[in-house]
């Protein structure tokens, strides 16, 4: 157990190395700031936030033009990084917008008639699939925008959520009864 | 799990100093360290036995770090003893063999070993009691290349034995880094746990021979066999194998008996005085170390052509008869707990010992590569902890802890959830042990809190980088179809012009009034022209805003 560890942050290590690397090679010229906000959004590219993308939303932030609570799939804990990068209070979502279950697309491969609405619709590239063939979500790509269910004509696409696994699984925050003195 | 009821006797804590210092050796300490009763001997009365052959076997297909085996056998399949069932799949995974022969019944989703008590994907296999063998290849690994042997131990599914279940063959690969020492672990300091020192004292020269070849494969100058020198009988058997096999440069070094001495880093230091510092690997300075059992399983592969098909476990804790068997993988962990007779009080089972391990999700989840220890657990042994009270910064905690870290700002992050502050205070070098909980007298299950803070950052991490590859790939496509649209105007642009210079290559001369006319057109036309475009200007703000 002792070593399972050290390997454990050995991983971490190089993970966060990949992170680094990564953040060099793809880094674009452009408005600092809005690179920094787009740095913590997730990346899920939905439109909830009602800006066609992340980098759009950023940018209407950057620009003291939208809220920092839009985001739905950053969760609290996204609207609190946003707060701490800009140096502003934390501010709860409001009733429109509401985080649910990270989930997946799939798509019932049997109904589908391969007309590549969805793939059009994607915005990540993580639909597979050429015309009149049958279409597949790439799982580890999928961002769970949902923004492909809609336009498919057959309603072969459904949500599905990502529940608890082992290569998921974290460990829960430690709750006790502290007999507090105060 | 955190035992904070074994023994509360703080004078216990005497500095780390060899007793009876027999070692010609130079040894040095490492920080903190505590003193938790042994609760060995219970164990190490009766000799290793061999487990019977269970009625059912239950192989997970994931018992290493990395990346779940890919299940190769079909369902239905009659499959030999040591027969590959599992392939290695991606750079960090190993291979997973049928423990005896029988027919494969199932693969599918078990209840498995898991501090989260989740299943995972199974082969369930059912001897037919045959014990009918796979052909088996023995080699010399004096003929063949290091990245060849590390081969040979991947699809052996040769795995970490002392916990961690890290696939041995990459430990063995480092490129550029030299090594000078290999340091075998045989120090098992945790209490209860006696699997190690019962191999060392009945399989000394396997393991010796173990060490000779991971040597062999490192290009390792010196052997480093350190055990704690509360295990006397293993220390004499391993010192008369490595004198009977004229082993050159490899010594059995006694090392003080404190925990977590077993720790790899702790170790390393006891042994060589280096002090691997924070995010360094002790590769990195020229030290690799393996466990004995590990060793041991490797000397197997190669002299014997046997995959690790079965490991030695200590049953023990609130049994009547505690002690060591060699158990096949895959054995219901219920078979071992009634080798040993759990006494009617036990409530739960651990799997590990009791600093490190954890309590069982059931007693019929099937025994692992990892598994070294099955503690039987009771009230009696482990009272529930008293209650836990606010941390009074007395820094008990830090004083014990091995890692050099200050384990109350660390539960103060982890607690409030700065995990920033917590990973730059070097969480990631807290090697979970639990000395800190130990001594800690508001009973504050520290490590529970670190644990949580290390998976939330690792999860975060996780996400972080399928954020960035998703940017990337959505970045991409906005230029594909920037890039289309481009290409589609500059095609018909190119035919407008085209078309016009053929219509200016057909016309006749004009007439004064004529060209009048054409030119009153031309400028209605760019009038039309320019209002189409403003108002596609107005459509596209329409969509973007
Ligand atoms: S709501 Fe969707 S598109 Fe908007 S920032 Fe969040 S993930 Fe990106
Ligand atoms: S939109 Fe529906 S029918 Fe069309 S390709 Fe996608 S899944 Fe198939
Ligand atoms: S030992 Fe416990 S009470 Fe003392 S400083 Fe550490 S966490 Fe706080
Ligand atoms: S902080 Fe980590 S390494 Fe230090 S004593 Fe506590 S559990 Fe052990």
């Amino acid at each position: 157990m002792l070593s399972a560890l050290l390997v454990m942050s050995a991983i971490a290590a190089v993970l966060g190395a990949v992170l680094g690397f990564a953040a060099i090679k793809f880094h674009t010229e452009g408005n600092p700031l809005v690179d920094k906000i787009d740095d913590v959004l997730p990346q899920t590219q939905c439109g909830q936030c009602s800006y066609p993308g992340c980098k759009p939303y950023a940018t209407a932030i950057a620009a003291g033009e939208a809220d920092i609570n839009r985001c739905p799939p950053g969760g609290e804990e996204g609207i609190r990084k946003l707060a701490e990068l800009l140096g502003v209070e934390f501010k709860p979502f409001g009733e429109d917008a509401v985080p649910k279950a990270k989930s997946l697309a799939v798509i019932d491969e049997s109904t589908c008639i391969g007309c590549t609405l969805c793939i059009q619709a994607c915005p990540v590239d993580a639909i597979a699939g050429a015309a009149k063939q049958m279409h597949t979500v790439i799982a580890s790509e999928c961002t769970g925008c949902e923004l492909c269910v809609a336009p498919c004509p057959v309603d072969c696409i459904s949500m599905q959520v990502i529940g608890e696994k082992i290569t998921n699984w974290k460990w829960k925050y430690p709750v006790y009864a502290m007999t507090a003195t105060t | 799990m955190e035992i904070s009821g074994i023994c509360h006797d703080r004078n216990n804590m005497r500095p780390a100093v060899p007793v009876g210092n027999d070692n010609m050796r130079k040894l040095y300490h490492f920080h903190g360290g505590i003193h938790p009763p042994s609760n060995k001997t219970q164990s190490t009365r009766a000799t290793i036995a061999r487990a019977p052959l269970p009625a059912k076997l239950v192989i997970p297909l994931h018992q290493h770090a990395g990346e779940t085996a890919k299940p190769v056998a079909r369902v239905g399949e009659r499959v030999l003893k040591g027969q590959l069932i599992g392939m290695p799949d991606g750079v960090v995974s190993s291979a997973v063999h049928a423990s005896t022969s029988g027919t494969i019944t199932a693969i599918d989703m078990q209840l498995i070993a898991h501090p989260s008590g989740l299943p995972n994907l199974c082969a369930t296999l059912i001897p037919d009691g045959k014990e009918e063998w796979a052909p088996r290849k023995t080699i010399d690994y004096r003929d063949h290349s290091p990245a060849g042997l590390q081969h040979l131990l991947r699809m052996a599914g040769v795995v970490g034995l002392g916990g961690a279940a890290f696939p041995s063959d990459l430990k063995l690969s480092l490129d550029k880094h030299k090594i000078t020492t290999l340091v075998l672990n045989g120090a098992e300091c945790e209490p209860y746990i006696t699997c190690d020192d019962m191999l060392m004292r009945e399989r000394a020269a396997e393991i010796v021979q173990g060490a000779e070849m991971l040597r062999f494969m490192l290009d390792a100058e010196e052997v480093l066999i350190g055990i704690e020198d509360n295990k006397p009988e293993a220390i004499a058997s391993m010192r008369a194998a490595v004198a009977a096999g004229g082993h050159q440069r490899m010594e059995v070094i006694a090392v003080p008996t404190v925990y977590p001495g077993g720790g790899a880093k702790q170790l390393i230091r006891v042994l060589t005085g280096i002090e691997v510092a924070a995010g360094v690997r002790s590769t990195d300075m020229g030290v690799q170390c393996f466990n004995v059992a590990t060793a041991y399983t490797i000397h197997r592969a190669f002299a014997h052509g046997e995959p690790l098909l079965s490991r030695i476990v200590t049953i023990t804790g609130n049994v009547m008869h505690p002690r060591n068997y060699e158990v096949l993988i895959g054995t219901p962990i219920a078979e071992l707990v009634a080798l040993g007779v759990a006494l009617p009080d036990t409530d739960s089972y651990i799997m590990g010992g009791p600093m490190m391990g954890f309590p069982l999700p059931s007693v019929q989840v099937p025994l692992v590569k990892a598994t070294n220890c099955i503690i039987a657990s009771s009230k009696k042994i482990f009272p529930p902890p008293p209650p836990v009270m606010p941390c009074i910064r007395c820094t008990r905690c830090a004083d014990v802890c091995p890692a050099d870290l200050q384990p109350q700002d660390l539960f103060w992050f982890a607690q409030s959830r700065e995990f920033g502050r917590a990973q730059a205070f070097n969480l990631f070098d807290c090697i979970e042990c639990g000395a800190c909980s130990y001594v800690c007298p508001s009973h504050i299950p520290l490590v529970q809190y670190y644990r949580f803070a290390k998976s939330e950052i690792h999860a975060r991490e996780h996400d972080k980088q399928l954020a960035d590859k998703a940017r990337v790939r959505h970045d991409y496509r906005e230029q594909r179809i920037e890039r289309e649209k481009q290409e589609k105007a500059d095609k018909l642009a190119a035919r407008e012009k085209a078309a016009q210079a053929a219509r200016l290559a057909d016309a006749q001369p004009l007439t004064p009034q004529q060209q009048a006319e054409q030119a009153e057109l031309e400028t209605s036309r760019a009038h039309i022209r320019e209002l189409a475009q403003s108002a596609v200007e107005h459509a596209d703000e329409g969509t973007t805003k």
